[in-house]
């Protein structure tokens, strides 16, 4: 199997659904001529012209709304929000229309939209390259939230959500795309929506964990590894839907659960699943459920001292995991 | 893709076309290509949008229809544009005033009923949604949300997707002017200029969004203007006549069917009734200002028209208030007799089923 990147696996799932389906289309802003920002488009303008992969004007709401309508009328879009942090003006057309055009219809439409967009910190983006904007959208029902961590599950997740029936948002690690390296399977390799992986087993903590920050966990997990700390990483992938099996499964196992998000804690999608363990798994625990996020202020620094203190780590998330297991 | 020279726009006033209201009616329906049958259709539909609506009003104060919104007073401009289209293949992207351009569309009363009353088998969303949310999937009637302006920027990519699919269709949306104060209006008019899309946005001004007058929400007399921006024709009509409406419609839809690009129009309508069950215009507008509005009601404009030109006789007329009559009241039993929608469907149509 070849090795490549988390973005190469974003650009041959693209390229693989257009070759196989005419009505996939690609819209956002700079994802033609110049291919994006990260180069996740680049080339395909050139195979399947202006018309197929647009270059569009500078505003988001426009961008969803009409890969909402093309939907509409038969087409299946791919948008991208060139930062996740520039998804805001766009929230009203995905909440309020993409999310509820089947729940409003009573079937009668649908949304079958993609919404790929670059997230998360560590790059000197600063408070507007920065952002994890997950917790939002995964809080409204209607939307999938998809956020893959292994360029093989970049390929393989991206082909579901072009293929799924409704609306997904796929949210990419922007420090991921070319730090992370991996197997990815030629061909039309699908990986359904809604299943998490198990990225180490391991007896003593489940670790819980999405996107760059899955990565982190399972560095800091070798760390603990040689202190005995023997912890169990899982991968997301998903936040809705939620995979609650594998997370209660890994948790009645170990009884100790940390999550790990990039995103300021109060509110983040760890609260949910804090939550969900709390009151499914409570008579299994043997510590208090922890999570390790971003701090309560607006956004992330650009400076890198203030960046560092922001973003967690995998010395950070090690400590973490010390606590927990000498609770 | 080069660039596109400047192309030479204006503003079309129906005052100063070839179809003027007041001068040769019967030159001007000849004009236009319309029979006695289509103008008396046209006249029927308006007749019963007109009776539906109030009927709905009735429904809301006698307690049975927990909201209303109207379309009172819109009915000549929605009546008038549909003419215009071809009802199955042509998509509409209304807004919550547009009762009479659904029904003309190919909604019908019982369906308009079972959205008042919120029964299980409204096909706009079957009781999920407030009354006049329109949608009609066999119509191509699009679902809309009450958030203004939204359904603009899907009515772009509709016509986007009909452009790159190769497909005869035209797209046309409609709004009221308050909601051309929104940035989604912008971003869909300015997209669509872009790439000179088949789409029609009919804005339906009525003077006011709620209380908010006119010359609050914009700078200028008419919105149509706004087209110069966008590359696009701008039409200026009266929206209480249908044939205006007609006209620039049929203009409209010709340019977009040519791959002219779209059009912008301003049909200068008059809210008959107070924006919502939930509002009393007595409150902002003043009783003279309400009088006058009363003057330009669509339906006897029309009615005068047809008379004058002797297409309608008193008889005719009875006739059609009395079908009208029969086929609200119609409408409205076989939604009292409707089943309500299951609480156990709750949780349908979040996702895909199945």
């Amino acid at each position: 199997m070849a090795v490549k990147s988390l973005i190469e696996g974003i650009r041959e799932a693209l390229v693989e659904e257009m070759e196989r389906d005419p009505r996939v289309w690609v819209l956002g802003e700079d994802v033609g001529r110049k291919g994006g920002v990260f180069l996740a488009t680049d080339g395909l303008q050139a195979r399947y012209g202006e018309a197929r992969v647009l270059d569009t004007p500078l505003a988001e709401s426009c961008i969803v709304g009409v890969a909402i309508g093309s939907a509409l009328n038969g087409l299946i879009p791919v948008a991208e929000i060139q930062f996740a942090d520039f998804i805001h003006p766009a929230f009203d057309q995905i909440v309020s229309e993409a999310a509820r055009i089947r729940y409003r219809s009573n079937g009668a439409w649908s949304c079958p939209i993609v919404i790929r967009a670059p997230f998360g910190g560590g790059v000197h983006g600063g408070l507007y390259h920065s952002q994890s904007v997950e917790a939002f959208y995964a809080h409204v029902p209607g939307l999938k939230v998809v956020i893959p961590s292994t360029p093989a599950d970049a390929k393989g997740l991206l082909k579901a959500a072009i293929r799924d029936p409704d609306p997904v948002l796929f949210f990419e690690h922007k420090k991921a795309y070319r730090s992370i390296r991996g197997e990815v399977p030629a061909g039309d390799h699908v990986v359904p929506i809604g299943a998490a992986a198990v990225r180490r087993p391991g007896t003593r903590l489940t670790c819980i964990a999405w996107g760059l920050m899955t990565h982190y966990c399972l560095e800091a997990a070798e760390t603990v590894a040689a202190e005995g700390i023997d912890a169990e990483v899982i991968d997301l992938r998903t936040l809705r839907p939620l995979d609650r099996g594998t997370i209660l499964a890994s948790v009645r196992k170990t009884a100790r659960a940390l999550i790990v998000h990039e995103d300021n804690l109060t509110g983040g999608f760890g609260a949910e699943v804090a939550a969900i363990i709390a009151s499914e798994a409570f008579e299994h625990l043997d510590a208090p459920v922890t999570r390790l996020a971003g701090p309560d202020v607006p956004a992330m620094p650009f400076n890198r001292p203030q960046e560092e203190a922001f973003m967690p780590s995998p010395e950070k998330i090690a400590a973490a995991m010390r606590r927990l297991a000498a609770y | 893709m080069a660039p596109q020279p400047l192309r030479e726009n204006r503003v079309e006033m129906s005052e100063e076309g070839m179809a003027s209201a007041s001068t040769a009616p019967r030159a001007r329906r000849l004009a236009l290509g319309l029979g006695p049958e289509r103008l008396l259709t046209m006249y029927r539909q308006m007749l019963l949008a007109r009776a539906l609506d109030q009927r709905a009003w009735a429904l809301n104060r006698q307690g049975e229809a927990p909201f209303v919104i109207s379309g009172q007073g819109h009915e000549g401009a929605q009546v008038g544009a549909a003419a215009a289209l071809r009802p199955g293949v042509d998509w509409v992207v209304p807004y919550y005033r547009d009762l009479a351009l659904c029904l003309a569309m190919g909604m019908t009363a019982r369906e308009f009923m079972l959205s008042v009353l919120a029964r299980a088998d409204d096909p706009s969303s079957g009781g999920r949604q407030m009354p006049s949310h329109f949608s009609l999937r066999r119509a191509r009637i699009v679902t809309i949300s009450s958030t203004v302006a939204t359904q603009v920027v899907h009515a772009a990519g509709i016509a986007y997707a009909s452009q790159l699919r190769g497909l005869d269709e035209v797209t046309i949306t409609t709004l009221g002017e308050g909601s051309t104060s929104s940035g989604d209006w912008h971003e869909a008019l300015n997209f669509a200029g872009v790439h000179r899309l088949p789409l029609i946005c009919l804005v339906e001004d009525n003077s006011y969004a709620i209380s908010v007058p006119r010359r609050l929400q914009m700078p200028i007399a008419s919105v149509a203007e706004r087209a110069h921006g966008y590359d696009m024709v701008g039409a200026d009509v009266d929206g209480s006549d249908p044939l205006a409406v007609y006209e620039a419609v049929s203009q409209a839809v010709q340019r977009a069917r040519a791959g002219e690009g779209p059009t912008l129009i301003r049909a200068r309508c008059t809210r008959l009734t107070s924006h919502s069950s939930d509002d009393d215009q007595r409150r902002y507008r003043p009783a003279e200002e309400l009088e006058e509005a009363r003057c330009s009601d669509p339906i006897d404009r029309f009615r005068a028209y047809l008379r004058e030109e002797g297409l309608l006789t008193e008889e005719a007329e009875g006739q059609l208030q009395r079908e009208c009559g029969e086929e609200v009241e119609a409408a409205v039993e076989a939604a009292r007799a409707a089943p309500l929608p299951d609480p156990g469907d709750l949780e349908r149509h979040v996702y895909a089923e199945g």
